[in-house]
């Protein structure tokens, strides 16, 4: 009977493993598509951003205020709801978003629909070898730094994925998603990998579910908050320099002219990082309940406890400072991304580098 | 964008009272040099410096690259034996680390002026944010400004509603949305998401009742440890402990009153695998009582399952073997029989220490003499021949005991402490073996070795296990818990609910025809304004329409053009 079982359970992992390569060959698939996007986009002259920062289109706009008009379809008179006009704060500039990779281009856009499907398609491959590896060990797939890295890029696609199907303009991340999820399996397949197996008794609780789940849900989707700040810093930096009257090089412009304005991709970050922030909060906490449980004492500061809190702290920070007059925009990014980098510190360094009570998390 | 800047200077002020005060967060002065002369001059700048939200940014910042050296350097409260280590290591660096309290960051003086900073920071930041907070609330949504099509979301269309009906339903429309509403000459006020604001204020003062509760814990909490083997109790007073901390304001009359006997003690381990002899389950069934005589339950102890008695809790945190061996002397009288724990020094239980006879021995002569035993366990033997006494499995598959034999001075009458697991030789001779070497011999459960030259015999009689609990008792964890989940509520709160205003204006114009106007102002540009000020919009429109024949591109007084905004 328990050898039956066993047996089943390693040719769950087996299968476990192959989805996982599987998903990696579609995503590396995905990753082509997303290039052949970028490239047939290269092709089309939008110069959308430059236009609208000349102090002619600056002034235009300035002086009619942008309309959205919603009506109901066809000749009628009568307007369902009257229209609402809206206005950008001061302070920001009014520039358009990007056309996205494909750059307007048919071609490229029909590149960029299939890098999306198959990115759908590694998703879901890749989510069927997270779903095995636990049957197969008939616990949480959390025991682990290999279980952790695949979990971490599943959830960071389905995140991207659902964004997409919530209609978000998210497709420019694409390409910078797909990458650092073949760098995540990557590492993941070649330097942590750990044979599937039970855990030790520290790792036998429900909190296990709550906190780890949450955890990884968190650094997942801080990821893409730091991803929007990385590229509202490039879109900023190119569009002050287009304001103050300098070319950049043709391949900023190229990329950096499909990309959402300096505006929508700071707000695009800020959003995801301070609805991940409450849940990063009860992940923390959650961790200190379960260190009250198992070992005696919510809060000792054992190295993952410090750099939990540091990123805690980063984050809140980052928080404060977009609510502080002088340190909007690049300042803030700064700090979002240094809490970014406390995150990711805080597990590869803290569980291959520093040693505590967290030791446990298995290479 | 610049040409918003230059609102044409009529009636700034106006605007300015509308869009302020939707916050209480404290306006940015520039740092100024401090008015007025002399020390209050001084203090009060200090004051406005220390509450002011860029020194909370600064604070906030250096509280967490303040916390990074202890995840780097050891520190004292978490390992004493890791900090003796890296200072023998890193001999170089021990006085400045010691300067600067590397190796008590969170305890430091540094540290310390951080946090205390920050949070009368954070105290002199809540209370004026919290009597703002009161007076809006008692107060009124502030009037319409002029120009409401200066606002971040506008709309306007004509009906032929009388105006006082068109605000009528206004603000019967805003206040069935839980806005609230505040009519004026020609006009409506709502604001609505007052909870993001008390949100936010719940959050900071939770903070300080998490480091109040966490100050708390940290003064009074007790930890102890005890070894407890199969059969035997332990009752919760001091000198009960094998090993004791406590915060600097515990005393000895805080412990609470329990005690409990070890019944059983089960492990379970991977049989086979990558990952063999790993724990799996680890379980002690306990006995206890509360109080000094309370009646006795029966518990089970676990892992991450420890025993709560009336605020102290006990954790399992280990177990290992106890082999029970009996000593006679010469003459054959037992002069000792007990079960010794043995500490394991790896993950397969492989264990070491020693066997001490203090009294009741006398040798073949006749003399006093104490003797003394290393012992080295395995509770899986490699098997005859593969000479290590190091343990294959952690279970007792094959248990073998070796032992080596002294006599003499234990030493332990010296009045120093001793380790019980160690044997201090300085005061003892071997027993030697026929070839002049130290005697001694591997014994299997129930076998028996005999001392040389007739001093006796040792019998390995079998196999006791033992587990070591911890004693923890942390006061106030409940309050840093209440405080943690009202951080998390008002977090959500002051993150995900929206403050914002809108504003209804019906005015008859020149041609008899009401003039209805909109508009809507939040905190931050979201996308949620102008959709919920389109919803509410439409809303009134259904009840004030457009004169039927009039087209409504005509309707609005603003230049209309389409823009592709999004
Ligand atoms: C113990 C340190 C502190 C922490 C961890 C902390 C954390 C936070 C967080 C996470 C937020 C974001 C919530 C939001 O945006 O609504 C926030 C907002 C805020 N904090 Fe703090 N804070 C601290 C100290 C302070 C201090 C000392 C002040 C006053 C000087 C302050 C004033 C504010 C204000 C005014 C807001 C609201 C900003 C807004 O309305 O957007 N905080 N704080």
């Amino acid at each position: 009977m328990t050898l039956l079982a066993a047996a089943t359970n390693e040719s769950l992992a087996d299968l476990s493993n192959k989805l996982v390569y599987a998903s990696m060959a579609v995503y590396m698939l995905a990753f082509f598509a997303h290039i052949t996007e970028w490239v047939f986009g290269s092709r089309s002259k939008v110069g959308r951003t430059a236009a609208a920062l000349t102090p002619a289109a600056a002034a235009a706009a300035g002086a009619a205020p942008a309309v959205q008009v919603r009506t109901k379809g066809g000749g009628t008179a009568v307007l369902d709801r009257p229209k609402v006009v809206t206005r950008s704060a001061s302070g920001v500039r009014d520039v358009p978003d990007g056309p996205g990779a494909a750059g307007g281009t048919e071609k490229g856009d029909l590149y960029g629909r299939i890098a999306v499907s198959l990115t759908v398609l590694g998703f879901l491959i890749e989510a069927a070898g997270v779903v095995s590896r636990a049957l197969s060990v008939e616990r949480a797939p959390w025991g682990n730094m290999y279980e952790f890295n695949l979990t971490f890029s599943t959830v960071a696609v389905g995140a991207y994925l659902l964004l997409l199907a919530l209609k978000k303009n998210v497709r420019w991340l694409g390409l910078i998603l797909v990458t650092s999820v073949l760098l995540d399996l990557g590492i993941a397949t070649t330097w942590l990998y750990t044979a599937s197996d039970q855990l030790v008794p520290a790792l036998h609780s429900y909190w296990l579910w709550i906190h780890v789940s949450t955890a990884i849900f968190c650094g997942a989707v801080f990821y893409i908050g730091a991803a929007g700040a990385v590229l509202y810093l490039f879109r900023d930096s190119y569009e002050s320099h287009l304001e103050a009257g300098k070319t950049p090089g043709r391949f900023r412009t190229s990329v950096l002219e499909r990309m959402p304005s300096a505006a929508t991709l700071d707000k695009f970050s800020y959003r995801i990082n301070a609805a991940v922030f409450p849940l990063w909060t009860f992940t923390i906490v959650a961790g200190a309940i379960w260190a009250g449980d198992a070992w005696g004492r919510y809060w000792g500061w054992d190295p993952k406890e410090v750099w939990s809190f540091v990123t805690w702290v980063a984050y809140a920070c980052y928080l404060h400072a977009r609510a502080t007059a002088g340190w909007k925009g690049r300042k803030a990014a700064y700090l979002a991304l240094f809490a970014f980098a406390c995150w990711i510190w805080n597990y590869y360094g803290v569980n291959i580098l520093l040693s505590g009570k967290h030791s446990y998390a298995g290479v | 964008m610049s040409t918003t800047d230059k609102a044409p200077a009529e009636a700034p002020n106006e605007d300015e009272a509308a869009r302020a005060q939707l916050s209480t967060a404290p306006v940015e002065d520039s740092p100024a040099a401090p008015v007025g002369i002399g020390v209050i001059g001084w203090a009060r700048w200090f004051w406005r410096q220390l509450t002011s939200m860029r020194v909370a940014l600064i604070l906030l910042f250096l509280l967490s690259l303040g916390s990074i050296p202890g995840s780097l350097i050891p520190q004292t409260q978490v390992d004493a034996m890791k900090v003796a280590e890296w200072k023998k290591t890193h001999e170089f660096w021990v006085p400045v680390a010691e300067k600067l309290q590397l190796f008590d960051v969170y305890s430091s003086v540094w540290f310390s002026a951080i946090y205390i900073l920050l949070f009368v920071s954070l105290i002199g930041c809540i209370v004026p944010r919290t009597w703002q907070f009161v007076g809006q609330l008692t107060g009124r949504p502030p009037g319409a400004p002029r120009r409401l099509d200066r606002l971040p979301a506008y709309t306007t269309w004509r009906t032929d509603k009388a105006p006082e009906e068109v605000l009528a339903s206004a603000k019967g429309l805003l206040g069935g949305r839980r806005f609230r509403t505040e009519a004026s000459a020609g006009a409506v006020a709502a604001e609505k998401g007052y909870l993001r604001e008390a949100g936010n204020l719940a959050f900071h003062i939770a903070l300080i009742v998490m480091l109040v509760a966490f100050a708390c814990g940290q003064l009074f909490k007790s930890e102890g440890g005890k070894l407890v083997l199969r059969g035997k109790g332990f009752s919760n007073t001091l000198t009960q402990y094998d090993d004791f901390k406590s915060g600097s304001l515990f005393s000895a009359d805080d412990l609470t009153p329990f005690s409990f006997t070890l019944d059983k003690f089960d492990a379970s381990y991977e049989k086979a695998g990558p990952q063999k002899g790993t724990a799996r389950d680890f379980k002690a069934y306990v006995t206890y009582s509360e109080g000094a005589e309370g009646a006795p339950k029966k518990a089970e102890i676990e892992v991450n399952k420890p025993l709560e008695i009336d605020g102290s809790k006990i954790y399992l945190l280990g177990h290992g073997y106890a082999p029970v061996i009996s000593v006679t002397d010469p003459t054959g009288k037992v002069v000792y029989r007990d079960a010794v724990p043995m500490l394991p020094f790896d993950g397969n239980l492989s264990s070491s220490g020693a066997v001490k006879v203090p009294d009741g021995y006398r040798n073949k002569n006749g003399d006093k003499e104490q003797l003394g035993f290393n012992a080295m366990f395995v509770p899986t033997f490699a098997g005859a021949g593969k000479g290590t006494m190091l343990s294959q499995f952690p279970d007792l598959n094959f248990p073998v005991l070796a032992l080596s034999a002294y006599h003499g001075s234990l030493g332990v009458d010296a009045g120093l402490p001793q380790n019980v697991y160690q044997l201090n030789t300085s005061k003892m001779q071997e027993f030697k073996d026929p070839e002049g070497q130290l005697f001694k011999q591997r014994l299997l459960p129930g076998e028996t070795m005999t001392l040389p030259d007739g001093a006796g015999t040792v019998k390995f009689e079998g196999i006791e296990r033992w587990a070591t609990f911890s004693v923890t008792h942390q006061p106030a964890s409940g309050l840093a818990l209440a405080g943690a989940v009202i951080a998390i509520g008002g977090l959500a709160a002051s993150l995900f609910v929206q403050r914002r205003r809108i504003w209804v204006r019906a005015v008859r114009g020149a041609d008899g025809v009401t003039v209805v106007e909109m508009a809507g102002l939040g905190r931050s540009e979201s996308a949620k304004l102008p959709e919920e000020l389109s919803a509410l919009s439409a809303a009134l429109y259904e009840t004030a329409p457009s004169p039927a024949r009039s087209a409504p591109a005509d309707a609005g007084t603003t230049t209309e053009e389409e823009g592709e905004r999004a």
